[in-house]
């Protein structure tokens, strides 16, 4: 189960307050109209599944209510940071990973 | 190919089975292939078997990172069905479902397909509403389903607390009896040993890296063991189908999660057949050896890891002692995880990608198992005309585009 | 029968407490301290249980989790039997009742065996797969006669009668096993200050320091234990936590430890002070900041033919039996090793006055401390030996010494036959690595020790290893280590180590053990008698080896061959062995060869403990409306709608579904009916923009919606499929109250927060989920006017207040909001009162409405009167597929709307735009009786073959009271353009209802009733 740092309330709490919510990063496009059908669809549906560092959306269901987003590996499981929304990732697959002990990094 | 038969077992043991040949061979690779077949599950085998039974293309080969069977064919709870709601699917199931009947037979293999028939059960009146939607659909299509009503269930599944004081208590259920469970193992190596048989080239331990492409269209994968060449490629790699796509160039509507189960140790028969409900949210059945064998719904997040969640596993072991109280001392062994590719409409993809002569067969969700024959036999139709079955048709990757979806997030609801 | 084997004088039994117990219906005695096994051996049985798929006869092997014969079913009554419960790890009890699993008539004399006999030739792995498939009609029986062998124990046929628990725990430092390192590792936590939790498998705490030889402080071993224990026990922050397995290492340090409670003392929990029954077991689930693993190891048993004959035991367990337990499970002993520890057995067998046979050690030239004792002591030592086969059937009778060459793996001398009841053998210890390895970890192989320890783990674990688990055995070292993993997990986690003085124990030459797995036979393998690897499975070295040779040469390809590990063991005795003699078999090494997957549990864990009190009663939240009570008093029947008990229909006395709905419908269109409409979502919504934000999550236009008048809307998803619906009415410029369906509440909440805060955070807007805070009562019927004046001082004039407003008043004396609007076509008033006053609300209104005959009507009759009116329930009239023009609400399409709002590109898709699709329409059956099954699907061609082309399906079907024929509700392909149509319904009981499809409001078409 994971152990997930809360940016809001500042609180490492357990996987079961949290509902996750997908690929973070995903703005709805801001003149819908201009899509093709295609464009929408992707907007609608396709999603990077990569094996590796993934930036997701999560909301503290069962505490502050609020949405964030994780930066986590998906082979691992390991999450390298919370960060709110609004706000860029320190860690990309890009920029390469700094490695920290699960279930202790805030 | 050495024939399997009673008989053949009663001779053998008379040379203290010394004498059995192997299944398949360890080839390799030659440098160039009519077809490969990327994935050495299930579905990849029984495409390559149906490519050289059925369409008579031999020259194939079936490229496996690890070993034979070792992804989700290994890792699921063996149930088949074909009680799925739209047209599109219930055929497809159908199809996989009639293939099923006869695949022991026809495989030489004896895969224990066991018809022993599957329950969803109902717990609410929009339940029932939907279980005759769905049966109705179903019977329509020439798919025998049927609805019981709270006391044929209770008279049919011993120890189902079918009482009216539990917390969603039990309306009734369909029931599909042609439905059951297979020796998930026994697939795989039986479509390897046919595939094998009919000159097939099953190559283990070989990843591929990357495609090679010219003029936009694919001409071969580079693998751990070098450059082999094809003139088709088909993509049949559940739970790593995203990662590839993107060696390929191209994304999807995918995510992959975990997906987790469990088994109890063996116990006497008690349960003697599959019950699923999507209300309480779990489902069990028993194996030929003893275990109950009990799956969960998909953990919420992408994972890779092959394990998930500890509270999937508590809640789904709730469900099971909320449905069969007398499973209570009964003892959990052994949790595990899969990994599943969903989809928005939890239904497949198969079929063009867009890059040419490189083809899908993806996106199976939690259902993959039951639909191997079906599934490697639509594909092999598919790589070998370079367009889509019939059956396939309506799975193709444009539906996301365009919104042709076929959804069946409730019939696909309880993950099976 | 008398304990003929128990010793004398020695173990931690107490003498004085003897206890009674039951075996295979026979009354035997053993002592408070014993396990069960303990007390079976005593008793000199041999026979536990019968093997799995030969039928063999098995016996107690090991003396702990790894045992994989003695296999018992416990419990002598029905409700409290427990199948495959370990004797190795049962405490017994007094009055403790046990079977065993298999074997008939009994295990002693079993038919089966016979066929396990003249069968067992024919049973290679996957037998099953390459028979029982002429002719395919058979297989159903074949499976029959499969199942019938299926399994070992048997479930209860009744309820348990014990409970559960599930405890949340955090620490700073869990360590996990106390043997010498785990007690060491413990103590150096808690002196640092940290909160340690230790738990221990065992009844008690010692590990192996509960039967070993050697001594601390030149003292026994034990006291050791004892004087740690006594320091722990100063400290607050300290957890002891005994016959407690710690089965799964999960993700970011959460552990789940299973804690039996009460099956030392019985087979249900005894009742306790004041009747209280404590639970039978307790399932710890703790988040550690890290994790000392001090789990020890398990010896292997070497794979010699007919290993499996009862009287053939793991050198380790002898010793704890002799020395822990004062039994001894037999008279002659002969040692089988290939290291130095096993001698250890060989002295304590001495030491109990007992006759040791022979050691064949697989060694050619043993000098270790213990194997020259054991030499000055007179034991006769084969070197460059192994016992290579034994005789016997229920019980060792003789064993066969013969040199070996382990390099080309032969037989070099015929041996010699020894008499001899008992064959104890150690091949080595296997670091128990399961836990460090749930997490995908792969374990490290050691050359030097010749065996696998945990790996780094990935660096998923916060952990650290110590003692045997580590490879580290001789005991000094291993407190040694333990001391020191405590401070180190006690550092990393924040606190400050303490050194600490450890007690000094003995020193001696002790030589690497030999690598010998599978001792070699005159014969082929396969040819040879049985050598057994796994018992539990009845997977032998042949078996693997066959497997090998028809291509299966990945590890887990073995695995799921033979069905190697798959037992309720794991594997845990038997695995390394297997994968010794695939990697031989297959000229690789055995790191090359790897371990399979370790996964939890690490021994079984009870369904029940899992599940905790999340079961029954509180398997899920139930909701009740504040007025549920005045519905239980007034007979209502209920209806689960989500977590959520609604009122389903009153029923009088003699009424059935049908005649109760045709009465409450008749009630509400001639009078005034009452429905108990709490459960709609309440979402209360302020800031200035609000009503920008209407604009963008309903489909429908909110800007001219003036403050006093409430409004219909349907929501979308993105994709333009209709996902909930509901009346919002605007309180004031900034301040809305929106209502959701029951059970989409906190659905459309999530999702109103989720656009909110990740897309247009700019809005200054405020959602707050007031459900629960208000209680809704609908008044609906033509006298509903007539009935509410009485009880308010609301101005209710039909000008003044007209449809689709709402007014604030008192109702009843309380203050109340009132909402006019109607889901019956009927004049309505929504009353929404805070719920804390509703009861009494409710009952005044209740007292008013007798002259009107105001009835209380459920969701049945709501259905109905909603139906008739073609008023849509979502998730009923749609799945996730349906649009609003779908439905034929394009009327709720705002098309001009400035801002692109949630739903509107989705709609206009390809698809969504597409000819044909279905769409919401009325159908009336030609026989106006007969009422469609909901969900049926429908035909325009019923004389077609199967497959059918179907042409939609029926969603809602009542019969309608007021109308005097069936109304249903159906998506239709192309349902609006083909009015006036037929389309036929082939139902499930053969009747094919014929029906013309028609428009979907059936009742009161212009609407005039809900505005008079």
């Amino acid at each position: 189960m994971l152990n997930i740092f809360c940016p809001h309330c500042g609180e490492l709490r357990s996987e079961e307050e949290f509902s996750p919510a997908g690929q973070a990063h995903i703005a709805r496009p801001l003149n819908p109209e201009a899509c093709s059908d295609e464009e929408w669809g992707e907007y609608l549906f396709f999603r990077d599944s990569p094996r590796g560092l993934r930036h997701e959306l999560w909301l503290h269901a069962s505490g502050c209510r609020k949405y964030f987003n994780a930066t986590r590996h998906t082979v691992s499981y390991e999450i390298l940071e919370t960060y709110k929304i609004g706000e860029q990732p320190a860690f990309t697959e890009a920029a390469g990973k700094k490695s920290a002990a699960q279930g202790v990094s805030a | 190919m050495q024939r399997y038969s009673g008989f053949g077992l009663f001779k053998q043991s008379l040379s203290h089975h010394e004498n059995w040949q192997r299944m398949w061979r360890n080839p390799t690779p030659k440098p160039v292939y009519d077809v490969i077949i990327i994935g050495g599950g299930g579905h990849g085998l029984a495409t390559a078997y149906y490519l050289a039974k059925e369409h008579g293309i031999t020259n194939v080969a079936v490229i496996e990172k690890g070993w034979l069977g070792g992804g989700n064919t290994a890792r699921n709870t063996t149930i088949v069905r074909s009680n799925y709601l739209w047209d599109e699917s219930s055929q497809l199931y159908e199809h996989s479902l009639k293939l099923w009947e006869g695949l022991s037979q026809d495989l030489n293999y004896n895969v224990m397909f066991s018809q022993r028939g599957c329950y969803h059960l109902c717990h609410t009146l929009q339940d029932l509403r939907d279980a005759e939607r769905l049966v109705s659909a179903n019977l329509l299509n020439g798919i025998p389903n049927e609805l019981l009503d709270r006391n044929q269930v209770a008279d049919e599944i011993p120890f189902l607390d079918c009482s009216k004081n539990t917390r969603f208590p039990i309306l009734g259920a369909s029931v599909q009896r042609r439905a059951g469970n297979a020796r998930h193992d026994a697939v795989a190596w039986g479509y390897a040993r046919a595939a094998d048989a009919l000159g097939v080239d099953l190559i283990q331990q070989t990843e591929v890296t990357g495609f090679r492409k010219q003029n936009g269209a694919v001409i071969g994968v580079e693998t751990t063991r070098g450059f082999i060449g094809a003139k088709r490629v088909g993509m049949v790699v559940a739970g790593n189908t995203s990662p590839l796509a993107a060696k390929a160039g191209f994304r999807l509507p995918l995510e992959s999660h975990p997906l987790q189960a469990l088994v109890s140790e063996p116990i006497k028969p008690i349960i003697h057949s599959v019950i699923m409900s999507n209300a309480v949210h779990g489902y069990i059945s028993q194996s030929d050896k003893g275990d109950l064998v009990i799956g969960a719904g998909i953990d919420g997040w992408v994972g890779y890891g092959q394990r998930g969640s500890y509270p999937v596993i508590e809640h789904t072991i709730q469900a099971i002692v909320e449905m069969f109280p007398v499973l209570s001392r009964v003892r959990m062994n052994r949790q595990w995880g899969g990994i599943v590719d969903t989809t928005p409409d939890a239904c497949p993809i198969i079929g063009k990608t867009p890059v040419p002569n490189l083809f899908i067969n993806c996106g199976w969700g939690t259902g993959g198992f039951k639909a191997t024959p079906g599934s490697g036999n639509v594909f092999a139709a598919t790589l070998a005309r370079g367009e889509p079955h019939p059956l396939a048709r309506p799975f193709n990757l444009e539906r996301f585009h365009t919104g042709a979806l076929i959804d069946e997030h409730g019939a696909a609801a309880v993950a099976h | 029968m008398s304990q003929v084997n128990r010793l004398s004088r020695g173990g931690r039994v107490d003498r004085s407490q003897p206890l009674t117990f039951t075996f295979n219906g026979q009354r035997y005695q053993g002592f408070a301290g014993d396990t069960l096994a303990a007390a079976l051996l005593a008793n000199g049985v041999d026979v536990v249980g019968r093997s799995f798929k030969y039928s063999r006869p098995r016996g107690i092997v090991a003396a702990g989790a790894e045992e994989p014969n003695a296999v018992i079913q416990l419990g002598s009554r029905e409700a409290t039997q427990v199948p495959n419960v370990r004797a190795t790890q049962q405490a017994l009890y007094d009055g403790l009742v046990a079977s065993s699993t298999n074997g008939w008539p009994n295990v002693d004399t079993d038919l089966m065996g016979l066929v396990g006999k003249v069968g067992g030739q024919m049973m290679p792995p996957g037998f099953y797969y390459k028979t029982f498939m002429f002719p395919q009609s058979m297989w159903p029986t074949y499976e029959k006669y499969i199942r019938k062998a299926a399994g070992l124990g048997r479930a209860p046929t009744e309820n348990d009668p014990d409970s559960y628990d599930l405890i949340n725990r955090h620490c700073d430092v869990l360590v996990i096993g106390a043997g010498p390192a785990g007690l060491a590792a413990a103590l150096a936590a808690a002196r640092s200050g940290a909160r340690v939790i230790l738990a221990d498998e065992q009844e008690e705490f010692g590990g192996s320091l509960l039967d070993t030889r050697e001594t601390l402080n030149g003292k026994p071993a034990a006291e050791w234990i004892e004087q740690v224990l006594a320091e722990l026990k100063t400290f607050p922050e300290v957890l002891l936590l005994p016959r407690a397995t710690v089965n799964g290492y999960h993700d970011h340090n959460f552990l789940t430890i299973h804690e039996r409670c009460t099956d030392h003392l019985g087979e249900t929990a005894p009742l306790g002070a004041f009747a209280h029954k404590p639970v039978r077991q307790r399932l710890h689930r703790v988040r550690a900041k890290r994790v000392v693993l001090a789990v020890g190891a398990h010896e292997r048993p070497l794979v010699f033919a007919n290993n499996d004959v009862p009287g053939n035991m793991l050198a380790g367990a002898v010793s704890t039996y002799v020395r822990r337990y004062g039994v001894a499970p037999g008279k002659q002993l002969v040692l089988a090793t290939n290291n130095d520890y096993a001698y250890r057995t060989v002295l304590d067998w001495l030491d109990a006055g007992l006759q040791v046979v022979a050691v064949a050690d697989a060694r050619s030239n043993p000098r270790g401390a213990w194997v020259e004792e054991a030499r000055s002591r007179g034991v006769r030592i084969l070197t460059g030996s192994s016992v290579v086969e034994v005789r016997g059937s229920k019980r060792v009778k003789a064993a066969r010494i013969a040199a070996i060459d382990t390099r080309s793996h032969r037989v070099t001398s015929p041996g010699e036959w020894l008499e001899c009841d008992l064959v104890a053998s150690s091949g080595g210890y296997s670091p128990v690595v399961h836990l460090a390895s749930h997490l995908g970890g792969k374990p490290t192989w050691r050359e030097d020790i010749l065996a696998f320890v945990p790996g780094d783990g990935l660096g998923l674990q916060a952990r650290v290893c110590a003692g045997a688990v580590n490879g580290v055995f001789a005991l000094g070292t291993v407190i040694a280590d333990g001391y020191s993993a405590g401070s180190k997990a006690a550092t990393d986690a924040g606190f400050k180590a303490v050194n600490g003085k450890l007690p000094r124990a003995e020193e001696r030459r002790e030589e690497a053990t030999l690598a010998l797995f599978h001792v070699p036979h005159d014969k082929p393998t396969a040819r040879a008698p049985k050598q057994f690897v796994d018992l539990q499975n009845d997977v032998t070295a042949a078996g693997i080896e066959l497997a090998t040779r028809e291509g299966f040469e990945s590890v887990e390809h073995v695995k799921r061959y033979t069905a190697l590990g798959f037992g309720t063991d794991q594997g845990k005795l038997g695995n390394i062995n297997g994968l010794a003699i695939a990697a031989r078999s297959l000229g690789i090494s055995i790191p090359q060869m790897g371990t399979t997957m370790f996964r939890p549990n690490y021994t079984p864990v009870s369904f029940g403990a899992i599940a905790g009190r999340n079961c029954g009663p509180l398997f899920d939240a139930k909701r009740f409306t504040a007025l549920h009570a005045w519905h239980v008093k007034n007979g209502a029947l209920f209806e689960d709608v989500g977590q959520w008990k609604r009122p389903w229909y009153f029923p009088k006395p003699g009424e059935d579904l049908h005649s109760a709905v045709a009465r409450e419908c008749l009630a509400v269109r001639s009078s005034v009916g009452l429905l108990d409409a709490s459960t709609l979502g309440k979402i209360d919504i302020q800031g200035p923009d609000a009503r920008e934000f209407l604009n963008r999550v309903y489909t429908n236009a909110w800007t001219k919606l003036d403050v006093g008048k409430a409004r219909y809307g349907l929501m979308c998803k993105e994709d333009g499929m209709v996902f909930d619906d509901g009346v919002t009415a605007c309180l004031a410029d900034n301040h809305f109250l929106m209502t959701t369906t029951t059970g989409g509440a906190a659905r459309v909440l999530q999702w109103l927060e989720l656009y909110h805060q990740t897309e247009w955070p700019e809005l200054k807007v405020y959602f707050t989920s007031v459900t629960d805070h208000w209680a809704t009562l609908t008044l609906s019927g033509p006298n509903s006017r007539k009935l509410l004046a009485e009880v308010t001082d609301i101005d209710l004039d039909k000008d003044r207040f007209p449809f689709m407003t709402w007014q604030e008043g008192k109702v009843a004396g309380v203050p109340a909001r009132v909402f006019r609007i109607s889901f019956t076509g009927e004049l309505s008033y929504e009353v929404n009162i805070q719920a804390d006053y509703a009861m009494g609300v409710l009952e005044k209104l209740a007292e008013a409405g007798k002259k009107y005959n105001l009835t209380p009507y459920g969701t049945e009759t709501m259905h109905v009167l909603r139906a008739e009116k073609g008023f849509i329930i979502v998730g009923q009239e749609t799945d996730s597929t349906v649009t609003p023009d779908d439905l034929n609400m394009g009327w709720c399409v705002g098309r001009t709307k400035p801002f692109s709002w949630i739903g509107w590109r989705g709609m206009n898709r390809e698809d969504a735009r597409r000819e044909g699709r279905k769409q919401l329409v009325g159908l009336r059956t030609v026989d106006p009786n007969q009422v469609l099954p909901e969900g049926t699907q429908l035909v325009f061609d019923p004389k077609q073959p199967k497959p059918m082309q179907m042409a939609g399906h029926v969603t809602s079907s009542y019969q309608s009271a007021s109308l005097g024929h069936s109304v249903a509700l159906a998506l239709v392909k192309g349902g609006l353009s083909k009015l006036g149509q037929k389309v036929y319904a082939p139902c499930r009981d053969g009747r094919l209802i014929e029906a013309e499809i028609v428009s979907s409001v059936f009742y009161d078409p212009k609407g005039d009733r809900q505005n008079i």
